[in-house]
């Protein structure tokens, strides 16, 4: 599904990747270590399509509409409640049966009783679990996740656990970490960048 | 149809955005308002007709600047670009969309502003509500492109600007020439060739703005 052959993306002078190879099959959950600066996050935003490499070649074999991705931010309005992010990116993805599938996200990351309060009133973990619903409401052939249990307490990374177990196999997974420990019972293959 | 209901759900957000945050329509009001009540003390009492239309269409654009200049903050302050972007609807639709709630902005602080200049200066005859349209339009349409651009960059708030004003040049041209020619069509055609022309460049290049 992901083809990647020498890499590599510049931002003016500054060299964020270089020279990486990866291959993701169809199913596969890759994941990405690395320490900070040494290009997870630009090799995930080039795999989800944000960005266009600048050095080797990309092929991600999916249509930009079957991208989730789960960013350090959780591109979502502070100003808009839960219910009214994920009915705006429901109408983008055109999701159909788009309010029940939002229900059943809010009630599953346990945000269905908030769902009508402002992001901003939110805790990070909670605007995190939004983030996750946003990734998941048009269910995404590819998940593209980035450091997702960033800020998630142990309810909420036991959640995220739950539906990874779920998605394994089932969906292709790239997902960056700091912790691979956390992440080992799903990988089924690891990229460490230097 | 579904690119007009994709632009019809991204202007519906930045309108709700606006009645939540209320912090770009009073800021636009208060400040057009403000730069009429000024002048209107400032210039001598008998000034020109021309000088009173200059200073319209001065206001009236540093009063969309700094509209244009908030139009992507929300997006900016939580990267929700990001998500835009990735969503499988024509990117140009990000851009039509907030041109549209930018254009509300401006129109609805112009209802209030154009009486109030008229009151304070010469009135204000039809050709120049219709320059003030036309002007909206193109305005708009270029000022939320180049905001794109600029929001993305670390001088933003300096960017824009400077971006901005020196294509704003043949709007003030347009305008200021519809408000007092004797004959306003040839300047409000030229008004509408400036909107159909840089709405057509925005609307074709948007995509490459908003991809790194």
């Amino acid at each position: 599904m992901i083809r990647a052959r020498q890499l590599g993306k510049r931002f003016g002078e500054k060299r964020a990747l270089r020279g990486v190879d990866l291959d993701v099959a169809r199913g596969a959950f890759a994941v990405v270590t690395g320490p900070n600066g040494s290009g997870k996050t630009t090799l995930l935003r080039l795999c989800a399509g944000l960005a266009l490499p600048t050095e080797g070649e990309l092929e991600v074999d999916v249509p930009r509409a079957a991208v989730g991705y789960l960013a350090h931010e959780p591109l979502v309005y502070r100003e808009l409640t839960a219910l009214e992010n994920l009915d705006l990116y429901g109408r983008l993805y055109h999701v159909p049966e788009r309010r029940e599938r939002i229900g059943m996200l809010l009630e599953r990351f346990g945000l269905w009783e908030v769902r009508h309060d402002r992001v901003a009133s939110y805790s990070r973990g909670m605007t995190q679990r939004l983030a996750l619903c946003r990734v998941l409401l048009h269910g995404p052939e590819l998940l593209v996740l980035d450091e997702p249990y960033t800020a998630l307490d142990a309810a909420g990374a036991e959640l995220l656990d739950a539906q990874l177990t779920e998605l394994r196999g089932a969906q292709t997974v790239l997902v960056s970490t700091h912790d691979p420990a956390r992440l080992a019972p799903f990988a089924t293959q690891e990229l460490a960048l230097a | 149809m579904t690119y007009a209901a994709d632009v019809g759900a991204l202007a519906r957000k930045d309108l709700l955005l606006e009645l939540r945050a209320r912090d770009t329509l009073p800021a636009m009001l208060l400040f057009v308002v403000a730069t009429f009540v000024v002048f209107h003390f400032a210039l001598p009492a008998h000034s020109s007709q021309l000088a009173a239309s200059g200073l319209l269409w001065v206001a009236i654009l540093f009063t969309a600047l700094l509209g244009l200049g908030r139009a992507f903050v929300p997006e900016r302050e939580q990267r929700v670009l990001d998500g835009l972007v990735l969503a499988p609807c024509d990117r140009s639709a990000i851009w039509l969309a907030k041109s549209i709630a930018t254009l509300a902005f401006l129109a609805a602080a112009e209802l209030v502003a154009l009486p109030v200049f008229a009151l304070f200066f010469h009135g204000l005859g039809g050709a120049t509500v219709a320059g003030v349209v036309l002007a909206d339009l193109g305005i708009c349409a270029v000022g939320t492109f180049l905001g794109a651009m600029a929001v993305v960059t670390r001088a933003r708030d300096l960017l824009l600007p400077l971006l901005f004003l020196p294509l704003a040049i043949p709007i003030v041209v347009g305008g200021v020439g519809a408000s007092v020619a004797g004959s306003p069509g040839r300047y409000l055609g030229f008004l509408g060739l400036y909107d159909v022309l840089f709405a057509v460049l925005c609307w074709a290049s948007f995509e490459y703005v908003v991809t790194e």
